[in-house]
């Protein structure tokens, strides 16, 4: 066997679209099973067992599913109720949310089902991103047919009315902002909101609104079938369940995978992936948690565990669990630098310390990345990506300045030697006086 | 951010196809009726469909459509950077996903190809067939280096295999999206290491639930 999660205990069984991704084939694989008894039960005994679940949220921030949901007004009062599901994945790394919207979509529809109803929600919208043609129309033949079983519209077999709408977006990563998704949804551009007031507070049209991951609604059903406790059986407290993971980079044999929460990274590389290329002391640094968490280096890689806390107290994050690997050819300054190209590219330009920090410290790294710049420079990027981190309306910014500080955290004799090398042929080079251009 | 402009030459006028016309009005009817300008950026894909990029007097009818003040669809349609403001090649438009987690496995010479085969980035190539362009992160990390290409994704390239398929549109053929190793979707090389066990598959996940976990009444 390889890893720790064994096959009778994984939620997405059609992850690599072998099997019948159709209505037909997803009730053979358990969806839809015993869905009315659930909302027979009523919306506090779903809330409390996604609650007991321990599910944290699979976009990134990790905040408690079931908590977010008893946010919501607990009366619908004169502004209808929604919810909003988030299929913007663009977090670099991830790519998970596609598999389960092109081979297993009906979970998700039933997950959209249950959460709707535990929010008093009628409606729902799945915004996908621009790019996912081929997972919008699976999407759209998938929310066709649970219409046509009546599982879903007007009058279903479950006796809570309830549209699916398929919405998409035309990439801008940002729009996997919450608020920005929002604004975007409601035709705008994607600049994400002050908050508070928060989405359940006033979200989409300004009506309560909560904003999910697709990952996270769509393990609810089969959560809820076998219950809270088995999926807070995976994983350490505090970081329970399963989780879809998706290894990119130097690996030998790159893929996605749903495994335990909490399973130690270098099992994961070596039994899912093959190894590192070249073997484990080829290893250089790993991106555990999409290109916005921090780097962590091959030392700490053998005794980290993909799960939010073992990873925070590195000082990097789980994010999405997208873990990108880096081999001992990697030019590390360079890989930094193009996801600092990324952050300024993808910046909405509403906060000036991200509009113009991000594409400082993009052309800060470039010259690093030769080794044109002066060794006081480090400190000045350090300096900048503080500013730039905590000081926006979304988190973007925060997201921009932390692979630089993880970089510099770990690597900073990189840089420095490269900066070396670039003078020593250079007898009379003097340094940049001014960064910014 | 990036900056995006409208083209300098305009065509002088824009129609909707009536194919074109239904979709927008069906993508209308998913929002509340006081909420129509939510169907902006679909339309505006629409119309690219239709087009083949994004022009004024498009941008004109889609706020017209909509209700919407014109300077708010121009917004929209230069804020999203899948909205091409100029034509593109017409046999294909090649995306390259240059972020890091491609970039770590050679989008670089997918992107050189590129070059050599059709030119410059982001330029019309001389023959109006091909544009190609580097993109941020296409979402399919897991079977880099890919491209999108038209509306789908074209996974675990090579320099030999995107320049083939670049052949094969230049030729008027029509390759099939998917990955050029062999792989069906994300799985690894080679097979899937999971999800072999067969009682996934023979039914037994559907037999009716006669009482579902944690479902005892709570004692008062």
């Amino acid at each position: 066997m390889v890893g720790i999660l064994e096959d009778k205990d994984r939620i997405f069984t059609n992850l690599y679209g072998l099997q019948d991704w159709t209505l037909e084939g997803a009730k053979k694989r358990g969806a839809w099973n015993a869905t009315k008894d659930m909302l027979d039960l009523g919306r506090d005994w779903i809330i409390t067992n996604v609650k007991n679940s321990g599910l944290r949220g699979r976009g990134g921030a990790g905040f408690s599913t079931g908590l977010k949901w008893s946010f919501m007004p607990k009366e619908v009062k004169d502004r209808p109720h929604y919810l909003v599901v988030n299929a913007d994945e663009s977090e670099p790394g991830t790519a998970k949310d596609r598999e389960i919207m092109r081979h297993d979509p009906q979970l998700l529809i039933e997950g959209c089902l249950i959460a709707s109803f535990a929010m008093q929600a009628h409606a729902c919208y799945i915004y996908l991103r621009g790019e996912y043609v081929l997972e919008r129309e699976r999407m759209e033949a998938a929310v066709k047919q649970a219409y046509e079983a009546k599982l879903i519209g007007k009058n279903n077999v479950h006796g809570w009315d309830f549209d699916v709408y398929i919405h998409h977006g035309a990439g801008a990563y940002i729009c996997g902002e919450e608020t920005a998704l929002l604004e975007s949804l409601e035709g705008k551009k994607g600049q994400p909101r002050l908050k508070p007031p928060f989405p359940a507070g006033a979200g989409l049209y300004g009506c309560p609104t909560t904003v999910n991951n697709v990952e996270s609604i769509a393990v609810v059903g089969t959560i809820l079938r076998r219950g809270a406790g088995w999926f807070a059986g995976f994983g350490r407290p505090n970081n329970t369940g399963t989780k879809l993971m998706t290894i990119s980079g130097h690996v030998n044999r790159p893929c996605n995978v749903e495994e335990a929460m909490s399973i130690p990274l270098k099992q994961l590389l070596e039994e899912h992936c093959g190894g590192v290329r070249g073997g484990w002391d080829n290893l250089k640094a790993v991106i555990p948690g999409g290109s916005s968490v921090p780097l962590i280096t091959r030392e700490m890689s053998e005794t980290a565990l993909m799960d939010f806390d073992s990873l925070r107290e590195m000082r990097s994050g789980l994010g999405t669990a997208a873990v990108i690997v880096m081999d001992q050819s990697t030019d590390l300054v360079k890989a930094i630098a193009r996801i600092s190209y990324f952050y300024k590219h993808e910046s909405c330009g509403q906060c000036t310390p991200c509009r113009e920090g991000t594409g400082w410290m993009w052309r800060v790294l470039e010259r690093m990345a030769v080794g044109e710049a002066d060794p006081s420079e480090i400190d000045l990027l350090l300096d900048v990506a503080g500013q730039v981190e905590g000081h926006t309306i979304c988190a973007l910014g925060d997201a921009a300045a932390w692979p630089v500080q993880g970089l510099i955290r770990h690597f900073r004799h990189e840089i420095e030697e490269r900066i070396a090398n670039y003078r020593s042929r250079r007898a009379n080079f003097a340094g940049h006086a001014i960064a910014a251009e | 951010m990036s900056v995006r402009r409208l083209a300098k030459e305009q065509p002088a006028s824009f129609a909707f196809s009536k194919a074109t016309k239904a979709k927008a009005d069906w993508w209308i009817s998913k929002y509340p009726e006081t909420r129509r300008a939510s169907a902006v950026i679909p339309i505006l894909w629409l119309v690219q469909k239709q087009e083949g990029w994004v022009s004024e007097p498009a941008i004109r009818a889609i706020g017209d459509l909509l209700g919407m003040p014109y300077i708010r669809v121009l917004e929209v349609a230069t804020f999203y950077t899948m909205f091409q403001l100029e034509p593109v090649g017409t046999a294909a438009l090649i995306q390259v996903c240059g972020t890091t987690p491609c970039m770590l496995r050679g989008a670089g010479d997918l992107m050189k190809v590129c070059e050599k085969k059709i030119g410059p980035k982001d330029t019309l190539s001389k023959d109006g067939k091909f544009t190609w362009q580097e993109v941020e992160c296409l979402g399919a990390c897991a079977n880099a280096p890919m491209a999108q290409i038209n509306d789908y994704y074209f996974e675990d390239l090579t320099p030999e295999t995107i320049g083939q398929i670049i052949d094969d549109f230049a030729a008027g053929k029509a390759p099939q999206p998917g990955s050029r190793v062999g792989r069906n979707s994300s799985e690894p090389e080679g097979g899937a290491l999971t999800l072999t066990d067969p009682k996934l598959y023979d039914g037994s996940a559907a037999q009716p639930i006669r009482k579902l976990p944690n479902s005892d009444p709570v004692p008062a």
